[in-house]
């Protein structure tokens, strides 16, 4: 009886040490969901991708038309692999709206010039504040935002090919 | 050529580890055979002493690398910055996984070199066995270090400016918090393998506990220091206005110190009264695996946290399988020998002894508490659902043990050892007593706190009383400087629960969205936004916020500021502090809330600096036990080699 409770701590420290095993072995969910699906898109109000583009504000999304917004950089470089699946979203009639993260507008002119143009409008994010407001953790992220402003979807990461279809269809569904 | 030099010092200091080790073995063999010690393991202590220099060189030469921005050197690359001011990038060094981790190791060479120089108290097999152990220990970090971790790594071809630290770090309170609970770990590891010395030569008397003391004291020092110091940090720096947020990571730093606090109270049974011999030897172990465990929490980042800093699921597995190793040897040797140790004196209920099994049994309740609460998480995630555990389960649960506790130690250095009677401290028992109950009356008239910030507040005032009480019929040049530390731990222990209590039940906090010329009434404060203008420093750029604060005897400037930082991007709220001798102003610069409007967010904290004051007592007084400790220890050995002396003039004569 007096060996036995000698154990306990043995038998405690293997079950730790088991559960910890099988956590470290598990896929690490690196995705941080937004908490900002089903609520209004932050306020904002930012200066255009180049110096002579229009400002972009938050009010352009409250129109009646359901929009992508792109959260992306030309410093990112699965920002370039998707922009063929952008580029073939605007051609299906999506109009996107980029923010562009901590970037320069002579970058931007020459990534657009690279990769081509989907977007309806740019703005520049210097400070990555909308970015943090949007709850998105990293560059590309595309939100589906409907006609009255709301979040609707989020998609972490690049679009692939694969992705179009069901970015088009949330997009559809958010009309 | 430095880089060379330190990692060539790494595996000099690898090899005589292995040396170290297999000497210890040997010496632990031979002389339990026939009496006759094996030639090598005359080698462990001085294998211990050079390993411990090469570590110093080690380290020595990754400082030197950082200081002078070696960009070939890749972690220099990753983790430093050439326009870095110098003591950060000194700081740099260690503020990354493989830098701490060579400094940890350095640390626990330094302190096996000086148990091998300087401890001469137990016998020869019983040093051999502790040199063992810790070479035992010191091999599966430099292994670590030498195979997943080499900070001396070379970059072909070199960076061009180097990547920054995470200026959340670049701190100067920040500098200096892994080396403080680096220290306490080192202590708690050397104390584990004075214990694990302890089984395999199955001694477990005062004699262990006495040569243990000093290093659980030194470590529980340290680590009082060390918790101290991270939580101002968070408190100043990460600009939430709290000073303990139940954080993963600050959870594997408090659980070894609990374990500590156990330890430290446990040893002085052992040591004195030759009583809960098994128990202490069990918490040797615990003490040691809860900094393991600490330390694979925050490195193995399977914990989310909002500061893991340093997260890697290979490296996670590394220690683990070392945690496997040491933790699981410790505990398998515990289940195997622990019950063959002759059983330790017997004593009364009311008694020291009872009084400090309690706290014992308390703290261990606390610690459980917060084991369970950092780690079932982890067991709900391998089942399926996601869970996070804050505040309403730390504090209300951890209370359930920490008020008893504090309970009984108004009264449990007033006991005596082996049995007492609670009618012999009748009186210093009805002050204490009456002067907790007015407390309790007073606060529940006159303010309108909480229960637990009412019972905190009423305990550190009877505490701070009765800490000093032991003194009642001593006269004061003749009580022992252990005693005086003791007190003054007890006595800090009120200060900091005063000050935890205080921040709780009285503090103000506004959040208000204001312009240039608004003022705003806070506390007995009324602040006024003067300006936003923009502001740069070495490697950031600011916006910095005025803040006239008048009102109350004082009227100054505040100037909190939202740094932008640029190598690597990242924003932080620098917040601006006024410490009066009643509290602190807290000031955080917020985002702009448009139209010229500003978000602030101000907190009076009435007392709130009490904690960290409370801390540094702590520490001080259990600075003064080592001290107390080591001159008895010096003093009572000067006797008996008096008396031996004088014993063999005799036998001459």
């Amino acid at each position: 009886m007096k060996k036995l409770w000698l154990i306990i701590p043995l038998m405690l420290f293997a079950l730790f040490l088991g559960v910890a095993a099988y956590q470290l072995t598990q896929p690490r969910d690196t995705l941080v969901r937004s908490t900002m699906i089903g609520k209004p898109l932050p306020a904002f109000d930012l200066p255009g991708a180049t110096d002579d583009a229009p400002r972009v504000a938050s009010g352009l999304f409250a129109d009646g038309q359901p929009r992508l917004l792109n959260v992306w950089a030309t410093w990112c470089v699965p920002c370039i692999a998707e922009a063929p699946q952008l580029e073939e979203l605007a051609k299906r009639g999506v109009p996107i709206v980029g923010i562009a993260i901590r970037d320069e507008p002579e970058a931007i002119a020459q990534f657009l010039e690279q990769y081509g143009d989907p977007y309806a409008a740019i703005a520049r994010d210097d400070i990555a504040e909308v970015q943090l407001a949007l709850g998105s953790s990293g560059v590309p992220e595309t939100f589906v935002i409907d006609g009255k402003g709301i979040i609707r979807h989020q998609h972490i990461g690049d679009i692939r090919e694969s992705d179009v279809d069901e970015i088009y269809a949330k997009w559809e569904a958010a009309k | 050529m430095i880089a060379e030099i330190g990692l060539a010092a790494l595996w000099l200091a690898a090899g005589l580890c292995a040396l170290q080790f297999i000497a210890g073995v040997l010496g632990v063999r031979e002389a339990g055979a026939d009496g006759a010690v094996h030639p090598v393991s005359a080698l462990a202590r001085p294998a211990a002493v050079v390993q411990g220099l090469l570590l110093l060189v080690a380290f020595a030469c990754l400082l030197r690398v950082f200081a002078v921005t070696d960009l070939s050197v890749s972690l220099v690359a990753d983790n430093s910055h050439v326009d870095k001011p110098f003591i950060y990038r000194l700081a740099a060094a260690w503020g990354n996984h493989e830098g701490s981790m060579l400094l940890w190791v350095t640390i626990l060479g330094l302190a096996g070199g000086l148990v091998a120089l300087f401890e001469r108290r137990m016998d020869d097999r019983f040093m051999k066995a502790v040199l063992a152990a810790q070479a035992f220990i010191a091999l599966g970090f430099l292994a670590f270090l030498l195979f997943s971790s080499n900070p001396f790594a070379r970059l072909n071809p070199p960076a061009d400016f180097g990547a920054g630290l995470n200026p959340l770090l670049q701190d100067i309170g920040l500098a200096f918090h892994p080396p403080t609970l680096y220290l306490g770990y080192v202590g708690l590891s050397v104390a584990f393998s004075f214990v694990v010395a302890g089984l395999v030569t199955r001694q477990a008397g005062p004699e262990l506990a006495r040569v243990m003391r000093p290093w659980v004291l030194a470590a529980w020092v340290a680590l009082t220091l060390g918790i101290a110091a991270g939580s101002y940090w968070a408190y100043y720096e990460l600009g939430w206005g709290g000073w303990w947020f139940w954080d993963p990571v600050e959870n594997a730093s408090l659980m070894p110190w609990l374990a500590a606090t156990a330890l430290l109270h446990s040893v002085s049974v052992l040591a004195a009264r030759d009583a809960l011999r098994t128990w202490t030897i069990m918490l040797g172990v615990v003490a040691f695996s809860m900094s393991m465990v600490g330390t694979f929490l925050v490195r193995s980042g399977i914990l989310t946290s909002v500061h893991a800093f340093a997260v890697d699921p290979e490296r996670g597995a590394f220690i683990l399988g070392l945690l496997a190793i040491y933790v699981g040897g410790g505990f398998g040797l515990f289940a195997l020998r622990a019950g063959a140790l002759a059983e330790g004196k017997r004593f009364a209920l009311v008694s020291r002894e009872g009084a400090l099994v309690f706290n014992n049994v308390m703290l261990s309740g606390i610690l459980a508490v917060v084991l369970l609460g950092t780690l079932y998480p982890l067991a709900a995630e391998a089942l399926g659902t996601r869970v996070s555990i804050g505040p309403p389960y730390y504090n209300p649960v951890s209370a359930i043990f920490a008020v008893p506790m504090l309970l009984v130690l108004l009264v449990g250095p007033l006991l005596r050892w082996k049995r007492d009677s609670l009618s012999r401290i009748a009186v210093p028992l009805a002050i204490v007593g009456a002067l907790l109950a007015a407390s309790v009356t007073v606060l529940l008239l006159f303010t309108d706190a909480g229960v637990l910030p009412i019972l905190g507040l009423a305990i550190a005032v009877a505490l701070a009383l009765a800490s000093w009480l032991p003194l009642r019929g001593r006269k004061l040049k003749r009580v022992p400087l252990a005693l005086w530390g003791s007190m003054l731990a007890h006595f800090g222990v009120a200060v900091s629960l005063a000050g935890m209590a205080s921040e709780t039940a009285f503090s103000i906090e506004r959040l208000v969205a204001v312009e240039a010329g608004e003022s705003v009434a806070v506390g007995p404060y009324q602040v006024t936004l003067q300006e936003v203008d923009p502001v740069a420093g070495p490697n950031w750029t600011a916006l910095e916020g005025r803040l006239a604060i008048t009102g109350g005897g004082v009227d100054t400037v505040l100037r909190p500021q939202a740094r932008y930082f640029t190598d690597p991007p990242q924003s932080t709220s620098e917040s601006a502090l006024l410490t009066r001798w009643d509290g602190q102003f807290y000031a955080i610069l917020g985002d702009a809330a448009g139209e010229g409007r500003w978000q602030l967010r101000l907190w009076w904290k009435p007392f709130v600096t009490l904690i960290w004051y409370g801390a540094l007592l702590i520490a001080l007084g259990g600075l003064l036990s080592i001290f107390g400790h080591l001159r008895a220890s010096a003093r009572s050995r000067r006797i008996r080699e008096e008396v031996a002396r004088r014993r063999a003039e005799k036998a001459l004569l």
